[in-house]
């Protein structure tokens, strides 16, 4: 057999039938579901009389409307105060249980961002197709799952069909080689591939993550990274399996059974790009030369170093990159020439499905640890990524470790990254966040926000402005821990 | 699905790169729990002067005099003319419910978004990439002509403009053939049902663990 990326093997494993016009029908392997994209496709399946193919591959959870604060989550759905959020949160209880669907409620501990729930249930495997209306569900392929967002029409297509008309992407590796600066993590990693390539850069690729700065990552920061490569244009980000992945999935609760166990570790060890295989495109970066990134924006591909200063549109030579600066510029409030490090800021928000998990936590800890929140920030907000997240976190202390500093602590879900439930920026706000999107009005109408890691969120929180974490008194970790599989199990 | 059918549409044209969905649609929007009434809040945060909410009486909204499907000589476009990398961001099929359900069937531009294209597909919206340099040139029409319109020619992969001057296009064969006849994706994929069959009879016994229900 031909050489082949592991993207080409992973679609050929699932390839039900090839059409002659280049279409194909792909099995679906895992389908997640949450509350915002999902009502329609059942009203779908119920107008037509039609069944789920396979209720097994199913599993839910609310995350994008949930509220994050104790006193409204304490009463479950009747606590959404919104009543157009609590009906849709109530629509997909009431879908699960009319279809018979595995869901994660409101209060179970397991509950979470769909895309943290997945891989620390174990209900993301490697070897799989998993699909999830919601384009982060790149963030699967950390595992060398083929995973990759869809719309309500598709999410209404694999209920009934357990599969996806699907056309065969491009390959494209972006290769990493090196080691990262103290202090610099996956973040920044994916924050300067979408810089360098753009947020078309990726358009009809399926991003396969190599090189050894990758492998060095922990299975977290290998999510925070594949989690952002629909920013730069792909569905689909990869990475191959090694030991951090079969080690991460242990004993989860999903995971392959023990008599299962070896036979699956076997199948999953093939599952990298062969040696020779062709890649229709290839992207290095120098691990070394990597910042801490901090966009200036309204784009992702609008990010720069710390140590720079916000870039001046007419050093750009296309008339429309011009005009999107200038008005990026004006919509953020800034001015090129600026010190990014000079930047005053009013929220800080460390969360969602790209940096929500308990390293993420850990490392913004480290950096509060025994410090204030500036005097300036009016609200710096700290939201695990499921309740497993925060029972762990907490555990260990953490939520002590911001709370002493001025940090809310907040339930878990989707918050502030889009502002579907009660946390938002207001008109001319801005914020330090962990999440994916500065698009305009993204965090709120009007709001202003600097997509950063962890550590640099949490920094900025203490000093009210962007600093180098670098020049900070703490001890990086990377993403290069590894988080324990027992301690996920509920 | 409705079918596609040949059009003589008016042009309107929205003079940015990289317009993200949500732009297109707002996240607040997001929370209905039905396919249809987001024409009055496509592209919400340009178009109106204040903040919008669900639920609302768009009417009585201040507009923003300068949003160029405020201005009278763009009212009852079918098609949007847009720069590069249209519908990017979030997988929201609510973007081109929003785009449908205010009128549009067709947007030209040098490129799209991957899930934004297919979520148009599926639902009748035909999108059609040109080069850049001819994406400018219908800007430069657009905007010189009042009441421009593009004769949008689906069967033929054709967009002609008012000179005659015809511009091919491409588009993938089956989505082609699914506008043209209105066709219904679930109701095609489980014509093969054996052949899903077929695979599961193969897949589960080399991944048993992917089936949780034995």
């Amino acid at each position: 057999m031909a050489s082949q990326t592991l993207y080409d093997k992973l679609w050929a494993q699932h390839l039900v039938t090839q059409r002659d016009d280049g279409s194909a029908l792909i099995y679906i392997d895992r389908h997640l579901l949450h509350e915002v994209t999902s009502p329609q496709a059942f009203e779908g399946l119920r107008l037509a009389g039609r069944k789920p193919w396979r209720r097994d591959a199913n599993l839910a959870t609310p995350d994008h409307n949930v509220p994050t604060t104790l006193k409204e989550r304490s009463a479950g759905n009747a606590g959404i105060l919104d009543d157009v959020s609590r009906i849709q949160v109530e629509t997909l209880d009431a879908n699960c249980e009319s279809f018979e669907i595995e869901e994660f409620r409101i209060n179970d501990e397991r509950q979470g961002i769909v895309h943290v729930v997945g891989p620390e249930q174990g209900a993301t495997l490697p070897g799989m197709t998993v699909v999830c209306g919601d384009s982060h569900t790149a963030t699967h392929g950390a595992f060398a799952a083929l995973s990759h967002g869809i719309g309500t029409s598709e999410v209404e297509h694999v209920l009934a069909t357990q599969c996806l008309i699907a056309q065969k992407m491009k390959n494209l590796q972006v290769r990493v080689e090196g080691k990262l600066g103290l202090g610099v993590t996956a973040k920044d990693i994916v924050l300067a591939i979408i810089g360098r390539i753009g947020t078309a850069g990726g358009t009809g690729y399926a991003i396969e993550f190599a090189g050894s700065a990758i492998r060095d990552l922990s299975m977290e920061g290998r999510m925070t990274i594949c989690n952002m490569a629909i920013e730069a244009g792909a569905r689909v980000g990869l990475v191959a399996v090694d030991d951090h992945t079969i080690d991460y999935l242990k004993g989860r609760p999903f995971a392959p059974t023990a008599d299962q166990w070896p036979a699956a570790v076997e199948a999953w060890r093939d599952l990298v790009s062969d040696d020779d295989a062709h890649f229709d495109k290839i992207v290095e970066l120098d691990a070394a030369e990597i910042e801490p990134q901090v966009t200036w924006g309204t784009s992702p591909e609008m990010v720069a170093n710390v140590s720079a200063r916000v870039p001046d549109p007419t050093d750009a030579n296309d008339e429309t990159v011009t005009q999107g600066m200038n008005r990026a510029l004006e919509y953020m409030g800034l001015s090129a020439g600026q010190k990014i490090t000079d930047i005053q800021l009013d929220k800080v928000f460390i969360g969602s499905c790209t940096n929500s998990r308990i390293e993420d936590l850990r490392e913004a800890a480290k950096v509060a640890k025994g410090r204030k929140v500036a005097t300036n920030i009016q609200l710096a907000m700290v939201v695990p990524g499921s309740g497993l997240v925060k029972r762990l976190a907490e555990a260990e202390g953490l939520d002590r470790i911001f709370v002493e500093a001025g940090f809310e602590w907040r339930e878990p879900g989707c918050s502030m990254c889009l502002a579907m439930n009660a946390d938002k920026l207001g008109a001319g706000e801005r914020c330090a966040s962990t999440s994916n999107r500065n698009f305009e009005g993204r965090q709120g109408y009007g709001g202003r926000t600097h997509l950063v890691s962890p550590a640099m969120a949490a920094a900025a929180a203490v000093e009210g402005h962007f600093v180098d974490v670098r020049d900070y008194d703490y001890d990086p970790g990377n993403n290069m821990g590894r988080a324990d599989a027992g301690e996920m199990s509920a | 699905m409705k079918k596609f059918e040949r059009l003589q549409g008016l042009v309107a044209p929205m003079d940015r790169a990289n317009v993200d969905t949500d732009l297109i649609i707002p996240k607040q929007f997001l929370k209905s729990i039905k396919r249809t009434g987001f024409g009055p809040n496509l592209f919400d945060e340009l178009r109106y002067l204040d903040e919008g909410y669900p639920g609302q009486d768009a009417t009585s909204r201040p507009l923003n005099p300068d949003f160029v499907l405020n201005q009278p000589r763009y009212r009852g476009a079918q098609v949007l003319l847009a720069r590069r990398n249209f519908g990017c961001g979030s997988s929201r099929e609510h973007a081109p419910w929003a785009l449908d359900d205010f009128g549009f069937c067709v947007v030209i531009a040098p490129s799209f978004a991957d899930i934004f294209y297919n979520n148009s597909f599926k639902n009748g919206i035909l999108l059609i990439t040109l080069d850049e340099a001819t994406v400018e040139r219908l800007f430069q029409a657009t905007e010189a002509t009042e009441g421009y319109r593009l004769d949008i020619d689906l069967e033929g992969q054709r967009v002609i403009t008012p000179s005659g001057e015809a511009f091919p296009f491409e588009v993938d064969a089956f989505r082609k053939h699914c506008l043209l006849e209105g066709l219904d994706d679930i109701g095609l994929t489980l014509e093969q049902s054996g052949a899903i069959r077929d695979f599961e009879s193969r897949h589960r016994p080399s991944n048993p663990w992917l089936f949780r229900d034995a």
